[in-house]
């Protein structure tokens, strides 16, 4: 009798389904909207976990075997906070990236490209001046190394 | 014990202090600290070698079996006195050594001395874990001393060898401890020697063991970074590549050997390892000419014979072995000081341009001589007394292995006899043909343009000789009392199999007879040096492994970089999709072999027929929303589809949850709407199809999965919920009747508490993304303002009328009519342009901005026992707020709320968590409430519940997030439009319409 009305189920299935397909875009603005659509689906899902529907969870309204479960309201509540200040957060990052780019789109990392573009030239990702393999005497180096000696003495 | 090593502690950290405070002299008062140490051995010498062994215990982590466990047997002691002593002598050294203005002495002290309090660390510890620790700190302190001349390439790449090296055989030694410790059952070193496990497990683990000694003690063929090493500064070559550190791999030999000594993979690995370092060194020693590397390859040499001889496993070459290893720390440290004093006095260490330095450096030389006939074996020195024990050891070993080894040993003698001779003709004796030349081109000016006669220039200090000359008398005055030694070292011995030994000056005449042969062919071929290096220098070494070690870096750079290119594709989507596919695999994976969907009679098909209605708006909203092309069209469907989970929400029975979610849908349309207005309207169209269908598939395959598990899950439930007794508890303990808003601000505060820090988090991120320099500035207050410019139009069409209006009414002044109609109460509206003002928004507002504060401070009070509380109170202020700004412009909300989000926030935060705290002082565990009850005179009853305090704190950091929103993506963002707007207009050129007489 535990299990859940398939109303909701249908509704997060196509919440998060169209979240996630928003996600996968590359402007900004339609991967916070896949984000906010998800995050109800997921929502959803959170209070589908916790049974089925019932009164208000409030004493003295809603004797306790009709009480909806409490906990997962609790979560989602938070959750649904969280939402909003991720989403402005994100909104903060695709007006500066309009600021900067002129547009809101999600770039390929610059350096990630270059790493991989110079791993294809079988190149290290980055120069080491002290990397070589050049060989070198090591005569020739300590004799480029001298400590900073002190004033031992007088002069003989 | 543990004294001490908090005394080097704490001189480590105060270290850079001292320096700066007394100079060069702070070396003086950081010397005492390993004297410290060297005084305690001292003291309490006897008592060790008659087997009262000081323990000491500190529990540090001792649910994890972490505990400081210290302990000094006779070999401990041995070392304490190498580590302490040398460590005095390298310090009072250093005090003249290095020039008064020298770069980073400050840093050199502490890390030296931090070295010395590590490694009396490792030689102290009796848990193998805490020796790992110990093991590693001397690897960092090594890599700092070593590189201590940090703008040298030469320094940096010798110091990157050493810490690699011997991190990799770090790493493989703690995989033998941990192997160790399981099979032993316990991490205590006086315990798994005791009852030593046997088996594969422990052969592995003594294998990893022994890898780590070999790197750490420089054994081939990981010997090339010590000889790299010496880029670091003299005394650091004294003292931890001769002295101590290099010493850690002998010792741990030395610890397991008892035990251990008669697995063949011991024999073979030790000896074999040991006799080929022997021999490499010794070989290569023949042909340097930095007197520093000399003796680089010398310790590396010495440094083999040392693991051969402790290794072997019996008693005579164990005694033998330890008596060395306290002889070559004199010998060599007092070698590497007096190379540091002629590389002082003459600014060379090239023995090709030293002449007669001897003459000059008279107490030098008597140091450097006492020390290399240590080191050559003359009678009666301590290096002597050593080798001869050795020599007798292993004469009397009949077993092949036995054989092989004393071969070994006497080959390597002979070389020792010869480099050291070398050595101390390089840099002290007097040269007629100079080596590495011909005699021919020796006379020509060109060999003595390169090779330059360096001569003395400075004459050395007392405490530059000194230390040298103490440590190498010190070896003639132990070897001339062998039984002394021999008392003090043979309790360590005594735990090997084997005849009683000894160590005495006259081990009979066969013993004398090898030791005259050696000297001889030691002097022998130091007479040939000439033709040696000639014949050293026309064939290479066949196998660098330096350059093995390089290339192999450089291999591991190139695999790294190969498996960043393969993985970081850099896209963003990619990643995701990724993550969000692996998901689909392993949720699927599981819910499709544990779980059974339930059966079709199982299910309901809604709770009720308006669950239908909400679900399906909520569908069809966000359907829309994904199709729409245009930005602001997708947002408001996303906010509908928002609304229609909030509904749902309500029907579940989850009165809170609908509330605030409506509350948010609100606040994030006007978010979005005020960071959409800066965006193009419509999203670019991208015309990859293909991907798109992806896309879709992905989506499908997340959402599919969700969906089977929101049908598996509420039946898979097994236990009764947490939450069952939740409205008994709410009620009783937390004083509420709402039980989600007591779950929120008692039962499960600590998640409130992580939620809100997340909020302050995530309004500050806003706020730097917008605000950029800083946030901090002054507020828009309307008092301020004279122009009506805010969210100005390009063109007004209703300029004219306005004009004309205008017009009647200054004639109507003038006239002597009402200068002011009325002091307006929403003054900031004036500031907007006039074509932006509302009449019914500002209406609106003036209605309905107080009534929406006091419903919002009804719902933070009344939260506890009805739907409210902080964070839907928090949101409808949040919207008035809103509603405040939307009428009035940026001026408004600055009159609306004349206070800095940060402030709000914060001090919301500090309410909640002081709260929570508060509750500390009086007995009770952090958050817990307090429930008062009090009757005051209009009120009435009243029951106060501490949480409530919480919930105000959850109140203030929500209108700090939503003022801090609307701060830096409306008002902040308006500035950057008006200053975009100057900047096209140049300012001057045309003024915005009717800004003059605004008033």
């Amino acid at each position: 009798m535990n299990a859940p009305s398939l109303a909701l189920v249908v509704v997060v299935v196509a919440l998060v389904a169209v979240g996630v397909y928003l996600l996968l875009e590359r402007s900004l603005t339609r991967v916070i909207i896949g984000l906010v659509l998800t995050g109800n689906g997921v929502n959803l899902l959170l209070l589908v976990a916790g049974g089925k529907a019932g009164g208000p969870p409030l004493t003295g309204q809603t004797p306790p075997e009709d009480m909806s479960d409490p906990l997962p309201q609790a979560m989602v509540l938070t959750a649904i906070v969280i939402t909003l200040g991720m989403t402005a957060f994100l909104l903060a990052m695709a007006y500066r990236s309009w600021q900067l780019t002129g547009h809101d789109e999600v770039q390929d990392d610059l350096e990630d490209r270059r790493v991989a573009r110079r791993a294809a030239l079988d190149r290290a990702a980055y120069e080491d001046v002290d990397a070589g393999t050049e060989p070198e005497s090591l005569d020739e180096a300590a004799a480029e190394v001298h400590d900073e000696t002190g004033d031992v003495g007088g002069r003989s | 014990m543990l004294l001490l090593l908090g005394l080097h502690g704490i001189a480590a950290l105060v270290a850079p202090v001292v320096m700066r405070w007394a100079g060069r002299r702070g070396f003086w008062i950081l010397a005492l600290v390993p004297g410290s140490a060297l005084v305690w051995a001292i003291a309490n010498a006897s008592s060790i070698a008659h087997g009262r062994i000081p323990t000491s215990h500190l529990a540090w982590v001792p649910d994890v079996g972490l505990v400081v466990d210290l302990r000094v047997d006779t070999l401990s002691w041995l070392m304490v006195m190498l580590v302490g002593g040398v460590g005095a002598a390298v310090l009072v050294y250093s005090s003249v050594y290095f020039k008064s203005g020298a770069s980073g002495l400050g840093r050199f002290a502490a890390t030296l001395v931090a070295f010395a309090g590590s490694m009396l660390g490792l030689v102290t510890s009796d848990n193998l874990l805490l020796l790992y620790v110990f093991w590693e700190l001397t690897t960092v302190t090594s890599y700092l001393l070593i590189g201590h001349y940090a703008d040298r390439k030469t320094s940096r790449r010798a110091a990157m060898q050493a810490i690699i090296v011997t991190t990799a055989g770090g790493l493989a030694m703690l995989v033998g401890i941990v192997l160790l410790g399981s099979a032993a059952d316990s991490y205590r070193l006086s315990q798994v020697l005791a009852d030593p496990p046997s088996g594969a497990a422990a052969t592995t683990a003594v294998v990893l063991l022994l890898v780590g000694a070999v790197t750490k003690s420089a054994l081939v063929p990981f010997h090339f970074w010590l000889p790299a090493a010496m880029a670091a500064p003299t005394p650091v070559s004294a003292y931890l590549h001769a002295a101590a550190m290099v010493k850690a791999g002998v010792y741990l030999v030395a610890r397991f050997a008892p035990v251990y000594s008669h697995l063949t993979v011991w024999q073979v690995t030790v000896l074999g390892i040991g006799g080929a370092t022997l021999l490499v060194g010794g070989y290569r020693a023949l042909r340097q000419y930095d007197l520093k590397l000399v003796l680089a390859f010398g310790t590396v040499s010495q440094l083999g014979l040392l693991v051969m001889l402790v290794g072997h496993g019996t008693r005579e070459a164990a005694l033998a072995g330890v008596a060395l290893l306290g002889a070559h720390a004199m010998f060599k440290s007092a070698l590497f000081l007096s190379v540091g004093v002629v590389d002082a006095a003459t600014g060379t260490r090239d023995l090709r341009r030293l002449h007669r330095v001897g003459r000059a450096l008279p107490g030098t030389a008597l140091a450097a001589g006492l020390a290399a006939a240590s080191m050559a074996g003359v009678p009666p020195f301590a290096g002597y007394v050593a080798k001869e024990a050795a020599i007798e050891a292993l004469r009397h070993d009949a077993t092949w292995s036995g054989r092989v080894v004393l071969v070994a040993v006497l080959v390597g003698s002979v070389l020792t006899v010869a480099y050291g001779l070398r050595f101390w003709w390089g840099a002290f004796g007097a040269k007629r043909v100079l080596p590495g030349q011909t005699p021919a081109t020796d006379v020509g000016p060109a060999a003595a343009a390169e090779h330059p006669r360096a001569d003395v220039t400075h004459r050395p200090s007392a405490l530059l000789v000194g230390p040298a000359l103490v440590l190498a008398t010190l070896g003639l005055v132990t070897g001339l009392a062998p039984t002394l030694g021999d008392h003090l070292l043979s309790p360590y011995a005594a735990g090997l199999p084997g005849e009683g030994a000894h160590l005495v000056l006259w081990a009979g005449p066969v013993g004398a007879l090898i030791t005259a042969a050696v000297l001889a062919g030691g002097a022998w071929l130091f007479r040939q040096r000439t033709p040696v290096e000639r014949w050293q220098g026309h064939r290479p070494w066949p196998l660098d492994v330096d350059l093995v070690y390089r290339r192999s870096m450089r291999r591991l750079d190139g695999l790294a970089a190969d498996v960043t290119g393969a993985t970081q594709r850099g896209s963003l989507p990619l990643y995701l999709g990724t993550v969000l596919v692996v998901m689909v695999v392993g949720a699927g994976w599981a819910l499709a072999t544990g779980t059974a969907l339930p059966g079709l009679d199982a299910i309901r098909w809604w709770d009720s027929p308006g669950q239908a209605i909400a679900g399906a708006l909520a569908v069809v909203a966000a359907i829309l929303a994904a199709r729409s092309r245009r930005r602001l069209k997708a947002v408001v469907l996303a906010g509908i589809s928002g609304f229609g989970v909030a509904l749902l929400f309500l029907l579940h029975g989850a009165p809170d949850l609908g509330l605030t979610q409506v509350l948010v849908e609100t606040i994030t349309l006007v978010v979005f709407v005020l960071v959409l207005r800066r965006l193009p309207p419509y999203f670019s169209v991208r015309p990859l199809a293909a991907s798109r269908w992806v896309r879709m598939a992905v989506g499908l395959a997340v959402g599919l999965t969700v969906g089977v598990l929101a049908l598996v899950m509420p039946l898979a439930r097994t236990a009764s919920p947490v939450s069952v007794a939740f409205p008994a508890e709410a009620y009783e303990f937390g004083g509420g009747k709402n039980v989600v808003n007591v779950t929120l601000v008692d039962i499960r505060a600590w998640d409130t508490m992580g939620e809100i820090s997340v909020l302050l988090v995530a309004a500050t991120g806003v706020a730097s993304l917008i605000f950029l320099r800083r946030r901090s500035g002054d507020l828009d207050r309307s008092g301020a303002v004279r122009e009506r410019t805010v969210w100005r139009v390009d063109a007004d069409a209703m300029a004219p009328l306005r004009a004309s209006a205008r017009a009647r009414w200054e004639a109507s002044v003038r006239a002597g009519g009402p200068a002011r109609i009325h002091s307006e109460w929403l003054s900031g509206a004036g500031s907007l342009h006039p074509q932006r003002r509302s009449v019914i928004m500002e209406i609106a507002t003036r209605l309905l901005f107080h009534t929406m504060v006091v419903v919002a401070i009804y719902l933070l009070f009344s939260g506890h026992n009805a739907p409210g509380g902080g964070f839907v109170a928090g949101l409808v202020v949040g919207i008035a707020l809103a509603v405040r700004y939307l009428a009035g412009g940026r001026y408004e909300l600055g009159d609306a709320a004349p206070v800095h989000p940060g402030l709000l926030l914060g001090s919301g935060l500090f309410l909640s968590a002081g709260v929570g705290l508060l509750a500390l002082l009086f007995g009770q565990q952090v958050l817990e409430s307090t429930i008062v009850q009090v009757d005051l005179p209009v009120l009435g009853h009243v029951k106060l519940v501490t949480s409530l305090f919480f919930d105000i704190g959850v109140f203030g950091v929500v209108v700090g997030l939503v003022l801090d929103l609307l701060r830096s993506l409306g008002a902040e963002i308006d500035r950057h439009v008006d200053a975009e707007l100057d900047d096209r207009s140049g300012g001057d050129q045309e003024a915005p319409t009717d800004a003059a007489g605004a008033r």
